[in-house]
């Protein structure tokens, strides 16, 4: 038997609130996750993440979903594949549609990832998903306090200098904050993972 | 790492749509029109998120009980089964699948759904579970109805289940929707459409009498084929 061939993407819709992110939306169905991300006892730096995610007229999305997959404060992923036993209670995922917050933001409340080697920047893997996006992309966000190991980072030194700082979130006390932009001038990078 | 480096299994692009697909009016300023840039698999990219048996609550994979009020959700009962495998044929266990749909009449609990479409008080429409040893999955719901969208002119989606799925790394995450055969608007619908067309009819179910409950339930297979990770030789000279 030949080997089988990948299902194809499709849009999320305008709907998934109600099934991916119930307890962000008040429905009655349990979450996997969302934006609260770090529990009391779990290690770090406490951060928040947010912003917008744009269209092409510059308008704020407001039924997009974003997923964040990242590393905990040393670096460690919670998977089977990372042999490094990772902080205990910190699963590392994130889910939270732009649909609930006055100003269509996702917020995520979680802990500041450590570099997951010694040449990698600190940063957060993240998937992006709306009505009239047939198959997700990926960025990343990485921080802006973070200049000397930014500047050495693999990924981000892979990216034209100019579009660079796309990925990288501005500090205001311990919130980052960085917009998506989908289109125009300002495109935020999106990889071919 | 030896002579051999982990990576998972590109994206093919001769199976999932397009960034932009201007029948689908919506990808216009929304699909990102520079092109995506390559990057080289990390950790970050072989790992992802692990959820289990642990994840489930009981009646989670039957939506035709988890959202019961007073009585019986109303409409066609239907099982959707299937497995989760790799593009290398290696079956997923301990795969999450999350399901979402409209009820019988084509209507969504989500309260932005507009749809002159009667509510069911005896469905959600919403579930999960996880794969056994054999990748395979089951659920029972009720067959969704279509319903309109204002994309164009007396624009209406065809009957689909949409399902959410993780796989074993965050390169593998899958959304996609899950379609019946023999459905006549599966022709005019530019959400199937704008998948490529020799991969359409991997979206789209098939029915089966030996997975038919009789006296209970029509029987449709649905398998899904994620990304899946492998060992690819190091070039020379690393
Ligand atoms: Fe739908």
């Amino acid at each position: 038997m030949s080997a089988p061939k990948q299902t194809p993407s499709q849009t999320v819709g305008p709907y998934f609130a109600y099934g991916l992110t119930a307890r962000q939306y008040n429905y009655p169905h349990t979450s996997i996750a969302d934006g609260s991300m770090a529990g009391e006892d779990v290690e770090g730096e406490r951060i928040r993440v947010e912003g917008r995610v744009l269209d092409g007229d510059g308008m704020p999305i407001p039924d997009a979903m974003i997923e964040i997959w990242q590393a905990d404060s040393q670096g460690r992923f919670a998977h089977p594949a990372d042999p490094r036993n990772s902080n205990a209670g910190f699963t590392g995922f994130g889910r939270f549609g732009t649909g609930t917050d006055p100003k269509n933001r996702f917020i995520f409340d979680t802990i500041k990832p450590g570099s997951v080697t010694s040449g990698e920047a600190p940063n957060l893997n993240v998937i992006v998903f709306m009505r009239g996006l047939l198959t997700h992309v990926y960025t990343r966000i990485y921080f802006a306090d973070e200049d000397a190991a930014n500047a050495v980072d693999p990924v981000l030194s892979s990216v034209p200098e100019d579009r660079r700082g796309t990925l990288v979130a501005a500090r205001h006390g311990n919130t980052y904050r960085l917009d998506i932009r989908m289109q125009g001038d300002d495109e935020t990078v999106f990889f071919d993972v | 790492m030896g002579d051999a480096h982990n990576t998972v299994t590109p994206r093919d692009w001769t199976a999932h749509p397009p960034l932009i697909h201007p029948d689908y009016k919506s990808t216009v300023r929304r699909g990102p029109t520079k092109p995506l840039i390559p990057i080289g698999h990390s950790l970050s990219e072989l790992t992802g998120p692990v959820y289990g048996h642990d994840a489930l609550a009981p009646l989670d994979n039957d939506l035709t009980k988890n959202g019961a009020k007073n009585g019986e959700a109303l409409g066609e009962r239907i099982v959707v089964t299937g497995r989760v495998l790799d593009d290398l044929g290696r079956p997923q266990p301990n795969a999450l699948v999350e399901i979402w749909q409209a009820n019988a009449a084509g209507r969504y609990i989500h309260e932005n759904d507009r749809h002159d479409a009667p509510l069911d008080p005896n469905f959600f429409g919403g579930g999960r579970t996880v794969t056994d040893a054999e990748g395979r999955y089951r659920f029972y719901t009720i067959k969704p109805g279509a319903y309109p969208w204002p994309n164009h002119a007396n624009a209406w989606r065809p009957n689909h289940i949409h399902l959410s799925l993780f796989g074993p790394t965050f390169a593998s995450r899958l959304v996609t929707q899950m379609y019946f055969p023999g459905d006549p608007l599966l022709a005019l619908d530019p959400i199937f459409l704008g998948t490529p067309e020799a991969a359409r009819d991997r979206l789209v179910s098939t029915f089966s009498l030996d997975v038919t409950e009789e006296g209970f339930a029509l029987g449709y297979v649905f398998d899904i084929v994620l990304r899946g990770p492998r060992e690819t030789p190091t070039e020379a000279g690393r």
